[in-house]
């Protein structure tokens, strides 16, 4: 039998109307109580057995299906009096304003209505909204004092939030609004923007109410056997309650007072029901006193039902776990831990081919890796392996056809993610590499895209179930597919860190390697290709440079030359004999000048690693990666790289030059203070004297801290000439690795102005920072200018500042992580439908065209060279420089 | 061997229709520049041609969330605070996160109105002249001459001091002030040196404040809205840079160049210049705050955003009040924000729901329409089964 799937065409919308409610409902709910004394549900009541099962082992009174087949079935609570519906009490006023008290039409000539409905089918046909037209009739109507069909004169309604109608002190009872609404043709109806076949208005006003079935409001057994009912429940019983009052006291005749007064009650239940957020209702309240949640809360907001249950929803095979480096797994790879890949499995349908081999599988069992958890029979039917006392017997049943669920095994493409997923690249297919221990492992290089370290961070991974998605994952998700990010059209993934700094250390002109060491370091990182000729021989050793093993990863007739991140940009640059080795040139595959640095393969900016990517494709680019990786932590991990506070020792002649600048600094802001105070200080055009003298302090402390900075830079480089020994914390800066020339100044001679709102300190004390200065004292120190290093360390009064300071930092970023959290998902929102046609025009869902090429040249940001399609320059010269050399 | 330049353009021509017009110009630039052979040239064409048509976007691209995403993702590394416009320190300009999302949201009006006037030949070179212009720009009230203005009891008149260093530096006599305060009926002016006095016919005291106010608010010159006006020699010529927006008004003054001048007032740019000047505007507005931050973002992403809120005619913000709050499907709308609301709405006009978006399909659990997804191509079962019986 092959089951033909229902494929859900559209949803149409629409209001219930009395009828419908009785047609759809099984049972017409009468008594306010669910439970009888032996805790059966009664008939009739809120829990009636009619309404669908949520005992498992039941049958459905209504369908005869079990939990979960059966769907749930309406009741209905017929009310004793209408009330009004609160979601469109707002629409109910707008009408009864526009229409005729008697005869019911709305109170605008037939010419114009015509017009109005001319209009709406105008806009309906070019698919814009109706509202503003709709909108304009009640504001054109409400304007009319006199009906113009029948003559009758037109009394002011006022509407008092949240139901209740109020017309010339007369208060209308939904009765009243009722029967008014009904009066309203179809036509008019129409116009007003009612679908009439779905929607007639009067059907706002509420006659029935319909009970939900019990499986939208299961009540909860708590542990101590008592039931706990669903809020909808507790409502409903409300209601009910109200409704059985309300009628006992129509029938017997109570006076009018205790009628409108339950009537009244019985209008705050079912608004409440609906919705208990209205303005203006206090909220119904659980025992507790907590509020309920009610219809519209259970739609609403992130926990809503949309946001949560609809857009987004849950899985099942996937796993969470910490994550930590392995710089020996390739970049398209992830270390699962063997815990986790028993757990996840892969569907696999048994062929003649494979059967023997996933016998394996299924003989190992559900605690034996590699092996299987379920078996599913050719009719869906699933056996736990767990459970299965006697393999043998099942395995004699294993035939083609069946479907195997078998543990992850090495070679498996799962999607790997980390939170927040802000761009494509926070979701990539990796290959499993099941290993010990219990974390994910993955290669540093991926690190950049996911935004992740491995201070303790989580991640996600998702084993995929089917054929066509793992197709999909391999060719279009891999790590290695997403090394160009769409941002920019630039490499995302790259080196960070030690690679960095290990590449330069590596690349360094008088580095040079033994036969032996050079070999060991090839074979450690399993690079297998053999040796050039030896850059030189001394006392009959042959050696080999950085430079030319680490052009043993480079594509053979790979030609390229720029400038490196330590580049000093010279005024005239020396090209090939620059004295920092910055310029990069790579000739036929060697690297013949130049050190390796974050321009090179860095993420974000590697120009080398951007290069493969683009001409050598990413099979490549994953290679080269990889080894990269392998050889140059291996290097760093053999010669030995580490840093620490002795590397921001600056010399006592050092020392005292900073602090002159600093002392200079102080009396250049004292002398402005008093050209202030004498007023002679000149006015910076449209700021004010005090502004002015504000910058001018601002600009001298900071021009103050950069000297200083590049005094300590000066000696630390002296330093490290002078003792040959080379300073680990500037190797980082200079070479992209870890952290910036900013930060060894701020730790080797001055941390600078501390700076809230972008201004000196100013808050505090009135007049002052703190007590220690005298009022209106605005010298660099009482400001919050921290003329300590790190490494020295800050006075109680800089500690004071620069906490201040850092403070500002940590609420700004909580801030912004919210606020562009929120721009975002706007901008998703906006923007999810739209796509490329066929006939390469960006539309959206209703077929507009929004662009008629993408970016004006129909061009894909991630196949583009920073931004350049094609970038001509680099193919011309090319192919011109050939002929000329 | 060489080609010619002519040669070269004559072999390259057939290329212009194939390849965007940009494209095509970068290669001639390059090829003119360089000496090539016929062969080298062909080479050259059948790689550009090449990788053309690599760089092409694949039909199913979701553009859309790419360009979203290329735009959130880096605004998390954004700072929050207002900083002073790179170079001019006299003005203080949003920027960062919270003019991202200003103009996201197309508000009225951003919350520091700039413009960056540029001047015609003549007047850029000539500091003279562009302070001229400068002067004729900014908004003057008489209370911005003013040293004190007092209520005379006594004599019960008004009486103005002027501060005459500010009357020097703005190029003021009394007499213009005078002339000014001609304007209001009914008082008589006398002029003292730099005090000017101002007598009303039998006032109450009222009458009298009423008028030191008027007084002081009495428009002297420039445009209004333009609070201040910085005046800086950029690199080769005088750019005036003005706090407070007015460019209908600014464009109609001599010396202005009309065709660089700009506001940073999206909405402003759309009611003088039009819709396809805003979306320009929006385009270089988000790219200029992105760069300020030393954020790489391709102008494909931005150009789809600004072209998003901008198709239909009217600058529209991405956001319930715009972009999201119009679109064709219920469930979309329902799902982003206000949720209720559009479900009732939904009820009375009887939408139908296509379900043709990515909520829609998401919500009722099936393929989304977008890349792969898109594809719809069916196999003929029978075909399949009779290979299988062969």
């Amino acid at each position: 039998m092959r089951i033909i799937p229902k494929k859900v065409e559209g949803i149409k919308f629409g209001l219930l109307s009395p009828e419908q409610i009785r047609k759809m409902s099984e049972v017409k709910i009468v008594t306010a109580d669910t439970y009888d004394e032996d805790g059966y549900p009664i008939e009739g009541g809120l829990m009636d057995p009619r309404l669908g099962v949520v005992d498992p082992g039941l049958r459905c009174k209504t369908c005869g299906s079990r939990v979960g087949d059966c769907p749930g079935h309406f009741g209905r609570i017929e009310l004793a009096r209408p009330v009004i519906h609160v979601g469109y009490a707002k629409l109910i006023n707008k009408i009864l304003r526009s229409i005729c008290r008697a005869c019911g039409r709305i109170l605008l000539p037939d010419d114009k209505i015509e017009a109005f409905r001319q209009e709406l089918r105008k806009a309906k046909r070019i698919g814009k909204s109706e509202e503003p037209i709709v909108e304009e009739l009640f504001k054109a109507a409400r304007a009319v004092k006199k009906c113009p069909h029948c003559g009758e004169e037109q009394l002011d309604i006022k509407f008092e939030k949240p139901t209740t109608f109020i017309e010339d002190k007369q208060r209308l009872s939904p009765i009243d609004v009722r029967e008014r609404l009904e009066k309203i043709t179809d036509s008019d109806a129409e116009v007003m923007g009612f679908d009439v076949e779905v929607a007639r208005p009067e059907w706002m006003v509420l006659t029935v109410l319909p009970v939900p079935p019990v499986t939208v409001r299961p009540s909860i057994t708590l542990e101590s056997g008592e039931r706990s009912e669903d809020d909808l429940t507790h409502k409903l019983v409300d209601i009910i309650r109200i409704n059985q009052r309300l009628e006992e006291n129509i029938e017997a005749g109570a006076p009018q007072l205790i009628i409108e007064d339950l009537w009244e009650l019985l209008q705050y239940h079912v608004t409440t029901y609906f919705n208990n957020e209205v303005a203006g209702v206090p909220p119904a309240r659980h025992r507790s006193g907590r509020p309920l949640k009610t219809l519209a809360q259970r739609l609403k907001g992130k926990e809503g039902r949309f946001r949560s249950n609809l857009s987004g929803k849950r899985v099942n095979y996937s796993a969470r776990t910490v994550i930590s480096p392995d710089p020996n797994l390739s970049i398209n790879e992830v270390g699962v831990p063997e815990l986790i890949a028993r757990e996840l499995t892969i569907p696999v349908i048994v062929t003649p081919m494979n059967i023997e081999h996933i016998k394996k599988f299924i003989r190992n069992g559900p605690n034996k890796y590699p092996g299987a958890n379920y078996v599913e029979r050719p009719d869906g039917a699933r056996l736990s392996l767990a459970r299965v006392k006697n393999i043998d017997e099942l395995l004699e049943k294993i035939e083609p056809g069946w479907k195997v669920h078998r543990h992850l095994i090495d070679g498996d493409i799962v999607l790997f993610n980390r939170q927040p997923s802000l761009h494509r690249m926070s979701i990539m297919a990796h290959e499993v590499r099941v290993l010990p221990y219990k974390t994910f492992r993955l290669n540093l290089c991926v690190c950049p895209p996911y935004n992740a370290d491995f201070d303790g961070d989580e991640m996600n991974l998702h084993a995929i179930q089917g054929q066509e998605a793992r197709a999909e994952a391999r060719v279009l998700m891999r790590v290695q597919e997403q090394i160009l990010s769409p941002r920019f059209g630039g490499p995302i993934i790259g080196g960070i860190h030690d690679h960095i700094s290990g590449a330069y250390l590596f690349t360094q002109p008088e580095v040079r390697f033994t036969r032996e060491q050079a070999f060991h370091l090839l074979y450690a990182s399993g690079i297998n290709k053999p040796l050039p000729e030896p850059a030189f021989v001394e006392d009959g050793k042959e050696y080999y440079t950085g430079k030319q093993i680490f052009s043993l990863l480079l594509p053979e007739d790979l030609n390229l030359t720029y400038k490196a991140k330590v580049c000093k940009k010279c005024e005239v640059c020396k090209e090939e004999e620059c004295e920092y080795d910055a310029y990069v040139v790579i000739r036929n595959g060697k690297l013949e000048h130049g050190v390796m640095d974050e321009k090179s393969f860095g993420a974000f900016a590697g120009e080398l690693l951007d290069r493969i990517v683009k001409d050598y494709g990413t099979d490549a680019a994953r290679e080269f990666l990889d080894n990269v990786t392998k050889l140059v932590i291996n290097f760093i991990t053999w010669r030995g790289f580490s840093t620490g506070i002795d590397d921001e020792d600056l010399p006592e002649e050092a020392k005292e030059r900073i602090a002159e600048i600093l002392e200079e600094a102080d009396r250049k802001v004292q002398e402005l203070i008093r050209a202030y105070n004498e007023n002679i200080l000149e006015q910076l055009p449209g700021r004010t004297l005090e502004e002015t003298l504000e910058m001018r302090i601002m600009q001298v402390l900071s021009e103050a801290r950069d000297k200083t900075g590049a005094i300590a830079n000066e000696y630390l480089e002296k330093e490290e000439k002078r003792r040959k020994h080379e300073n680990s914390a500037r190797i980082m800066a200079i070479s992209g690795a870890r952290g910036s020339l900013l930060n060894l100044t701020q730790m080797a001679a001055c941390v600078g102005q501390q700076a809230v709102r972008g201004e000196r300190i100013k808050r505090g004390y009135s007049g002052r920072t703190l007590p220690h200065f005298k009022v209106g004292d605005i010298s660099a120190s009482a400001k919050g200018f921290v003329r300590s290093s790190y490494k020295r360390g800050l006075s109680p009064l800089e500690f004071f500042f620069h906490n201040m300071g850092g403070r500002e930092g940590l609420v700004d970023t909580a801030v912004r992580t919210s606020q562009s959290g929120y721009m975002q998902r706007r901008l998703i929102n906006a923007l999810q439908d739209l796509k490329v046609e066929y006939d390469n025009t960006v539309r959206d869902t209703r077929g507009v065209i929004v662009e008629f090429r993408h970016g004006e040249d129909g061009a894909d940001p991630s196949r583009t060279d920073w931004g350049q399609m094609v970038n001509v320059k680099k193919i011309v010269q090319r192919y011109a420089r050939k002929e000329a050399a | 061997m060489y080609l010619s330049e002519e040669e070269i353009v004559e072999r390259i021509a057939e290329l212009k229709d194939k390849l965007p017009s940009s494209l095509y110009n970068d290669l001639e630039r390059e090829l003119r520049r360089v000496k090539i052979t016929e062969e080298d040239l062909k080479k050259v064409v059948a790689e550009v041609l090449r990788r053309y048509e690599f760089a092409k976007v694949e039909p199913g691209e979701a553009v859309g969330i790419v360009a979203a995403q290329s735009m959130g993702e880096p605004s998390t590394q954004m700072t929050m605070r207002t900083f002073h416009y790179a170079g001019v320190a006299e003005l203080n300009v949003t920027l960062g996160l919270p003019r991202i999302i200003e103009i996201v949201d197309a508000r009225k009006k951003p919350s520091t109105p700039m413009m960056t006037i540029y001047l015609e030949e003549e007047y850029a070179q000539d500091r003279e002249k562009a302070e001229q212009v400068a002067r004729e720009i900014e908004t003057l009230y008489v209370r911005d001459v003013l040293e004190k203005s007092e209520i005379d009891l006594v004599n019960s008149r008004v009486n103005l001091y002027l501060d005459e260093y500010e009357l020097r530096r703005k190029k003021l006599g009394v007499e213009d002030i005078v002339a000014k305060l001609k304007s209001i009926k009914g008082v008589e002016i006398e002029e003292n040196g730099n005090v000017i006095s101002l007598t009303l016919s039998n006032p109450t005291i009222k009458d009298l404040r009423k008028l030191a106010n008027r007084v002081a608010d009495l428009h002297l010159r420039g445009i209004k809205d333009i609070t201040r006006v910085v005046l800086r020699k950029e690199e080769k010529e005088y750019v005036i840079y003005t706090e407070g927006s007015n460019l209908k008004d600014v464009l109609k003054i001599e010396g202005v160049d009309v065709t660089r001048t700009k506001t940073n007032d999206i909405m402003e740019i759309q009611r003088v210049l039009g819709i396809e000047a805003a979306r320009n505007a929006i385009i270089n507005e988000i790219q200029d705050t992105l760069n300020e931050q030393g954020l790489i973002v391709d102008v494909r992403h931005l150009m789809l955003v600004a072209d998003m809120m901008t198709v239909d005619g009217t600058v529209k913000a991405i956001g319930r009040h715009g972009v999201s709050g119009e679109k064709a499907s219920v469930l979309a709308r329902a799902a982003f924000e206000i949720t209720v609301d559009h479900l009732l709405q939904a009820a009375v006009t009887g939408e139908y729901d296509e379900l043709e978006g990515i909520v829609e399909n998401v919500i009722v659990g099936r393929p989304v329409k977008l890349g792969t997804g898109m594809v719809e191509l069916v196999m003929r079962r029978e075909l399949e089964e009779s290979k299988e019986a062969v």
